[in-house]
């Protein structure tokens, strides 16, 4: 029960961040607005009992990815607010398409028979944490996509810099 | 306990915000803020359904962490390209980045 309250004010909490991102005319705002979101996402995951993607996504989200955006708009703007409207001229349809979305899959989920299933307490004598590391490394599990998610990543970091070089 | 119901249909709802904001912004960080906000109702989703569904194999788990790394590496290169953008076009509107548009 108490559970249940949590989820709900961290859930409407999370969704009002979300909207206020994508209505905010402040980028900076907006950007303030998407931290708070990112933070109830986390709350969730802590909720889901998977601790360390809380922690993961208070560290790379908000730690790094939040600031890298908010440095960005500090380096795209010359002037305190934006110029021009906010939103492009086929905003109501952008609506009317995210309305139809949410409807269709509020009601795909709904006629699904699995939706209503109550989570199992977890098997204390496994650690999720220590099964993910495992998992991770193992030639069994899922060592060939954690190496590409590092190749990934410095291909995307070299990427950065070449793109964001400034040529004379 | 919180039926499983509670967490999809939050992460629908954060999809569908995030999704009008890719749609409808004109600013492209703000475009960029949308996809971050789709791909954390997707992270939703995933965990979600490991803790109910499978608590037992941890594929949810590495398939966010996956997500993770993905969005690290998008959310760089796109801010690079944005930087790129403004110097030579002094605008990052995506409805005036039309030079490709025929």
């Amino acid at each position: 029960m108490i559970l249940q309250i949590i989820f709900l004010i961290v859930a409407l909490i999370t969704l009002a961040s979300a909207v206020m991102v994508v209505v905010s005319s402040n980028l900076v705002h907006s950007a303030l607005w998407l931290v708070a979101a990112l933070f109830g996402v986390a709350l969730i995951f802590g909720l889901l009992q998977a601790g360390f993607l809380a922690v993961v996504q208070v560290v790379v989200y908000i730690g790094a990815i939040a600031i890298l955006i908010i440095f960005a708009i500090m380096l795209t703007r010359r002037i305190a607010t934006d110029s021009g409207p906010r939103f492009n001229e086929n905003w109501s349809w952008a609506a009317v398409i995210a309305i139809a979305i949410f409807v269709v899959l509020g009601w795909a989920l709904l006629s699904w028979p699995g939706f209503n299933i109550q989570a199992q307490p977890l098997d204390p004598r496994t650690d999720p944490l220590t099964t993910l590391g495992m998992a991770l490394v193992s030639p069994k599990g899922f060592v060939l996509p954690f190496e590409l998610a590092s190749v990934l990543l410095f291909a995307a970091l070299i990427g950065a810099i070449f793109i964001a070089w400034e040529r004379k | 306990m919180i039926p499983l119901t509670w967490y999809l249909i939050f992460a629908a709802a954060l999809f569908s915000i995030g999704l009008y904001g890719v749609l409808a912004r004109r600013n492209a960080i703000a475009i960029l803020m949308g996809i971050e906000l789709m791909l954390n109702a997707i992270n939703v989703n995933l965990v979600a359904f490991w803790r109910y569904r499978t608590p037992e194999a941890i594929a949810g788990q590495v398939f966010a962490v996956i997500v993770f790394a993905t969005a690290a590496a998008e959310v760089a290169v796109a801010l690079a390209l944005f930087i790129s953008i403004y110097r030579r076009r002094d605008t990052i509107a995506a409805d005036q980045i039309d030079l490709m548009k025929w």
